[in-house]
Parts: structure tokens; C-alpha cells; sequence
């Protein structure tokens, strides 16, 4: 959590009133803290309510149909898992645990959630900032061109290519992508983190790429990359469909202001004039896609990693949801929201850094 | 204040005179022709299917060839006819999914915006709440603990789609809530109800039908995504996500996934060039309000 703070702060040291301002900052900064810490516990509520409310039998679908039958095994399943207890008692208790960050135990692999998630988070990471690196630098960079350019060729041609990548279905494109690549030319490999013959780096961070870099593995390391690459690509192409026509509608709007005239007209370089005056003020709403298109990768993930068999976060949400596993989908719902929160805190720190105007008051 | 509802006022005409210019784009036609084309297939129904889109009736896994143009597949139905079927299921769920949303969030919308306060203060916290989630992980476990079917996965994909809505049409009537003319029949007597019926919902509904229009794309990729995972259709029911799921098992047949898919694609892109194209035709501030609630 203290990541994000150190952030804004070289920002300030320069100027002599750097003392006082950081005490807004760091006010401003419980504040939005509180904010989120209730609104994770809002989240938490939202997926009680909705797992509970519903007619769905969380012990039909973990128990076989011969132990469903079997009343004291029921019985016994549910006081396991604290089933037979009043809703609220249940809600209470799982809160109770959290703050010891103990997040339950999942009903359907029978391991703390913790533990699910520190494997499940990592794959994911891997494809999605893969795929939010990469989305980022083609998206800004096609949609500043389409803006510059506009009404030209490239406008149109670029405006073609990111309306059919917001429209692909990414299940089916992952599908495509796997038969063509995969299958048929044997381009990179298509299931898994690893092949079958490798055995996985050391648990290090999770990353299996870092991992097996920092323990000098550069065969599991190359394999690990060429698994990498066909969901990458597959994340990448939606993101870069939604980056470039913000990016393009962003660098409009500000080619309009007069002082990019002003900046033209007292007779900068073009290239300065788009650098610095014209991308470092379209910065600030790209910035807000950027977050919202991470949440939008976590969203198709959840469809990619299906067919790419990707031991992810999407691949563990999925399963947890159809077995209506009450702690893991609390977990990647907790996790996801907590994300989402920390990403709109830092977006919104960096617009003070990017745009004195909007700075902390 | 005052400028806002002129702004408005602007764009209503705006969106009378120049949908025409809009559809005179390349794309905006090609959107329009394809769009039409599924709403057809959709409509005339049987009338076009070359065989029963859940009749058994040929050899398993044949590849496409002049007898089936898209080939049968694991059970040996023809698949060019379940494609063509999948409209009638894929069009008028994604058309119900975006008018409930329509009406549910621009209702929420309404109250939070022209009432404020504590109503505004609950729905936005709410469409908060909501939109902390990635859109298909909580239609997925909202459809897992309904259990399959394709009324609930609309139902799932309503609890996520409201809320864009909601905040677009709040941030609307915020505009216009305290222009003069509103304030006027507020001061000759009108009660809320009658100023939000005669004042406030005739702004608001144009641009946010046009965000609707925009969203008829999203909200068909997010039900066959559901039905692709196994949480929407059911078989044998001929829906184009669920076909693309099945296909994953019979890898070789390719065209037992790619022609269903290409039928969402097709679909999907022909509504988003229209939107882009009205979008484009109309006044540049209301299109970034409502690109900004495309992205959530």
C-alpha cells in the first residue's frame, strides 16, 4: 500500500514549499485509503449477497451425487465450512478472518485461498502486463498517428483496425489464433505455462520468466517466453482496439487548444509541439483508459486462459464460480477489487504529476 | 448552466439532421448493410435455414463442401444452419439486454441525478461497488449461483451493465437540472415527477440511446462469452458462443468454431461501425460522455 505514495512525492522536494504540501498529500491519501478499505468491504458483501441469495447448492455442486445423498456427510460438509450457520454469523466471521488476512479455505481444491491465489495471480500477471505494456505503446502510439493524421489514409486505416479488435470475440480469436499458430504452423506452443518435459524455476516470485532468470535456467526460460506469447497476443490485440480510439479522441481535443496553436504559431518543431505540449496533456484521460483496460484484460482473461488451459486467476475464478465455491470466488473478487482500487489511486496521483493544474490542493 | 442546456438543446437537433450524413460514411453503411442483414436472418427465421439447425441427420465432422457450405459437426448437424439459427437467439437477447439496462440505469440515473443527495450519494456508491469488478467475472458467478440458462445469463449481464447507464444519464441531468427553463417551471409549479417527465427525460434520452446503440456490440460479445463458458445456453440450443465452446473439443473440424465465431464477429463489428459513425456525426463533448462510459 506504501507503494503507490512514494510516487507523487519527488514532485515536491524541489520547490522550498515541498514540506507543506506533502501533508495534504499524505491526508488526502488516508483519505482515498479509508474510501477503498470500505469499498473492499462493500465488494466483499456484493459477492456474499449474490453467492447466497441464489438458488444455487453449494454442496450439490463440491459434493459427488452419492455423498449429496448421504445426510451425515452433508452435515458434515456444512459444518466444515461454517454452512450451517445464520448468513450474517457466516459474513461476520469470514470479515473476522480476513483481517487476520485469512481468506477462507476453498470448498473446491480443499486449500487455503491464500495459497490458490499465489499461484493463480502470478500466471495471470504474466500475460496480463505483458499485454498491458504492449497495448500501451501500440495503442497511444497508432492513435497519436490516427490523430495527427487526421482524415487521411492512416486515420481510416488504423480506425478499421481498432474497430474489428474491440469486436473480436477473444475466445474465439485465442481459438483462432491457437488452430493457425499453434496447431497448424507450429509457431509457439499453445497450452500451459511450460511444456510437459520442463519442470517449473524455482518459486521465487511466481513469474515463471523472472524466476527462472534469476536462477539462470535460460532453457526454462525460453520455453516459458514461447508459452507467453499466444495469450499475450490474443489480450494485446483487444486492448490495443480501446487505447488507440481513446488515444486518437484524446490528442484531438487537445490539437484544438489554442496554446498548441500558440506553440505551432511561435514557430516550435513539430515534433516538440506533439511531445511536449500535445501528448503531455492527452496523458491525463489516457491515463484513466489505461486503468480501465486493465480491467478489462482481467475480464478476458477469464475467457483466453480457457483455451490456452492457463493456470490462472480467470482459469481459478471460473472454476470457483461453476462449483459456487463460496471462498475462492470471495478471494478473486477481493483480490480483483483491490487492484482495481489501487490502480484508480495511482492514476489518480500521476495526474498530479503529469498536470500541476489538478495537483492535491 | 445555461450553456450546458443550450449545448443539449443543440444536440437534439444535431441528432435529427445528420444520422443521414453519418450513414454516408464507408463504414457506417457497411454497419448499417450488415446489421440489417442479421436482423433479416433473424426474422425470416426458418425460411432461409438449408436443413434443421437440431436435426442429426448427416455424417459426423464433414468438412465444409457444396452439399454443407459450413460443414456438420459432432452430431452431424448442418452447421451453416445453426449459424443462421444462432441470430434468432443472439439478436433479440443482446436488443433485450441493452434496453433493460437502458431502462434500469437511466431510471437509477434520473432519481440519483435530478433528486441528489442521499439517493444520488446510494447509486453512485453502488455503480461503484459494480464496476470495482471485472464485467465477466461477476456476470460469471452471478450466472454460476443462477444456474444456466439464457434468461439468466441476460439477468447476469444486466447486474453489470446497468451502471454505465446510470452514471451517463446522472451526468446529464447534473447539466441541465439547474438551467433556467427548469428551474422556470419548477417556480410556475410543476411537482418533480412533471419536471422530470416534461423537462429532463426529453435531453437525456437521445444521447443516451446513442450510448445504447453503441453498446449493442458489448453486450453481444458478453453473452456468447457467457454461453461460450458453459453459463448460458444449453444444448442442443443453437447459440454462437456456446457452438465456439463445443469446438474446442474437436480441434480438427475448425469449421465447427470459426464459422459461428465469424457470425459474432460480423455482427458485433457491424454494430460498432454505426455507433462510431453516430458517434462521429454528433457534437464532440456528448461523444466523449459517452465514450467515456463505453470503456468501464
Amino acid at each position: 500500500m506504501s507503494a503507490p505514495s512514494a510516487q507523487p512525492a519527488p514532485t515536491s522536494p524541489a520547490r522550498p514549499a515541498g514540506e507543506r504540501t506533502s501533508h495534504p498529500l499524505l491526508r488526502y491519501l488516508v483519505r482515498r485509503l479509508g474510501v477503498s478499505a470500505l469499498l473492499i468491504v462493500g465488494v466483499t458483501l456484493v459477492t456474499f449477497v449474490l453467492t447466497n441469495l441464489v438458488p444455487g447448492d453449494t454442496v450439490a455442486a463440491n459434493l459427488g451425487q452419492r455423498a449429496a445423498d448421504d445426510p451425515a456427510i452433508v452435515a458434515a460438509y456444512r459444518a466444515h465450512y461454517g454452512l450451517d450457520r445464520p448468513l450474517p454469523a457466516q459474513y461476520l466471521t469470514y470479515l473476522g478472518n480476513l483481517l487476520h488476512g485469512d481468506l477462507g479455505e476453498s470448498q473446491q481444491t480443499h486449500r487455503p485461498v491464500l495459497t490458490d491465489l499465489r499461484s493463480a495471480v502470478p500466471a495471470t500477471l504474466e500475460i496480463a502486463i505483458g499485454a498491458i505494456v504492449l497495448s500501451v505503446l501500440i495503442g497511444v502510439g497508432f492513435g497519436t498517428i490516427a490523430a495527427v493524421r487526421r482524415g487521411h489514409l492512416a486515420d481510416s486505416a488504423l480506425r478499421l483496425v481498432s474497430l474489428v479488435g474491440i469486436s473480436l470475440p477473444t475466445f474465439w480469436f485465442a481459438l483462432v489464433a491457437y488452430y493457425v499458430l499453434s496447431f497448424k504452423l507450429d509457431l509457439a506452443p499453445g497450452s500451459g505455462r511450460l511444456s510437459p518435459a520442463t519442470t517449473p524455476p524455482p518459486d521465487i516470485t511466481g513469474l515463471y520468466t523472472l524466476d527462472s532468470l534469476l536462477s539462470g535456467q535460460w532453457q526454462t526460460y525460453a520455453d516459458a517466453v514461447a508459452h507467453l506469447m499466444l495469450p499475450t497476443l490474443v489480450l494485446t490485440l483487444y486492448t490495443v482496439g480501446l487505447l488507440t480510439r481513446f488515444t486518437r479522441s484524446a490528442v484531438l481535443e487537445v490539437l484544438e487548444q489554442d496554446y498548441v496553436r500558440s506553440a505551432r504559431a511561435k514557430g516550435l518543431p513539430g515534433r516538440t509541439v506533439l511531445l511536449r505540449y500535445v501528448l503531455r496533456a492527452a496523458l491525463v484521460p489516457i491515463l484513466t483508459v489505461v486503468g480501465l483496460a486493465f480491467g478489462a484484460l482481467l475480464s478476458g482473461t477469464v475467457l483466453v486462459e480457457q483455451i490456452f488451459s492457463w493456470p490462472g486467476l480467470g482459469s481459478y475464478a471460473y472454476q470457483a464460480a461453476s462449483h459456487l465455491d463460496l471462498p475462492g470466488v470471495m478471494g478473486v473478487g477481493l483480490f480483483v477489487g483491490i487492484i482495481y482500487l489501487l490502480i484508480n489511486l495511482v492514476v489518480d496521483l500521476l495526474y498530479g504529476a503529469i498536470d500541476p493544474r489538478v495537483r492535491v490542493s | 448552466m445555461t450553456v450546458t442546456a443550450v449545448d443539449s438543446g443543440g444536440l437534439r437537433a444535431r441528432f435529427r439532421t445528420r444520422i443521414p450524413r453519418a450513414w454516408r460514411t464507408p463504414l457506417g453503411i457497411t454497419g448499417a448493410v450488415v446489421a440489417a442483414l442479421w436482423i433479416l436472418i433473424a426474422v425470416l427465421g426458418p425460411l432461409l435455414w438449408p436443413h434443421n439447425p437440431l436435426g442429426q441427420d448427416f455424417p459426423r465432422l464433414q468438412a465444409p463442401s457444396g452439399a454443407h457450405w459450413f460443414g456438420t459437426d459432432e452430431l452431424g448437424r448442418d452447421v451453416l444452419s445453426r449459424v443462421l439459427a444462432g441470430a434468432r437467439v443472439t439478436v433479440p437477447l443482446a436488443l433485450l439486454l441493452v434496453g433493460l439496462s437502458v431502462v434500469i440505469g437511466g431510471i437509477l440515473g434520473l432519481a440519483a441525478g435530478f433528486f441528489g443527495r442521499w439517493v444520488d450519494e446510494t447509486v453512485m456508491r453502488l455503480t461503484d461497488l459494480v464496476m470495482a469488478f471485472p464485467t465477466v467475472i461477476l456476470a460469471m458467478v452471478v450466472a454460476a449461483s443462477l444456474g444456466a440458462s439464457l434468461v439468466n445469463a441476460v439477468l447476469a449481464a444486466l447486474v453489470v451493465s446497468w451502471p454505465a447507464y446510470a452514471r451517463v444519464t446522472r451526468g446529464l441531468v447534473v447539466g441541465i437540472r439547474g438551467a433556467e427553463y427548469v428551474l422556470a417551471d419548477r417556480l410556475l409549479g410543476f411537482s418533480a415527477m412533471r419536471s422530470l417527465r416534461m423537462d429532463i427525460v426529453p435531453m437525456v434520452t437521445g444521447p443516451v440511446l446513442i450510448l445504447a446503440s453503441l453498446d449493442i456490440g458489448t453486450a453481444t460479445l458478453l453473452l456468447s462469452g457467457l454461453s461460450f463458458l458453459g453459463l448460458g445456453a444449453k444444448p442442443p440450443t443453437a447459440e454462437w458462443g456456446s457452438m465456439v465452446g463445443t469446438a474446442i473439443a474437436h480441434f480438427d473440424a475448425w469449421w465447427m468454431g470459426v464459422f459461428p465465431g465469424l457470425a459474432i464477429l460480423t455482427l458485433v463489428m457491424a454494430f460498432n461501425f454505426l455507433g462510431d459513425a453516430l458517434r462521429d456525426a454528433l457534437d464532440p463533448h456528448t461523444a466523449g460522455v459517452l465514450g467515456q462510459a463505453e470503456t468501464r
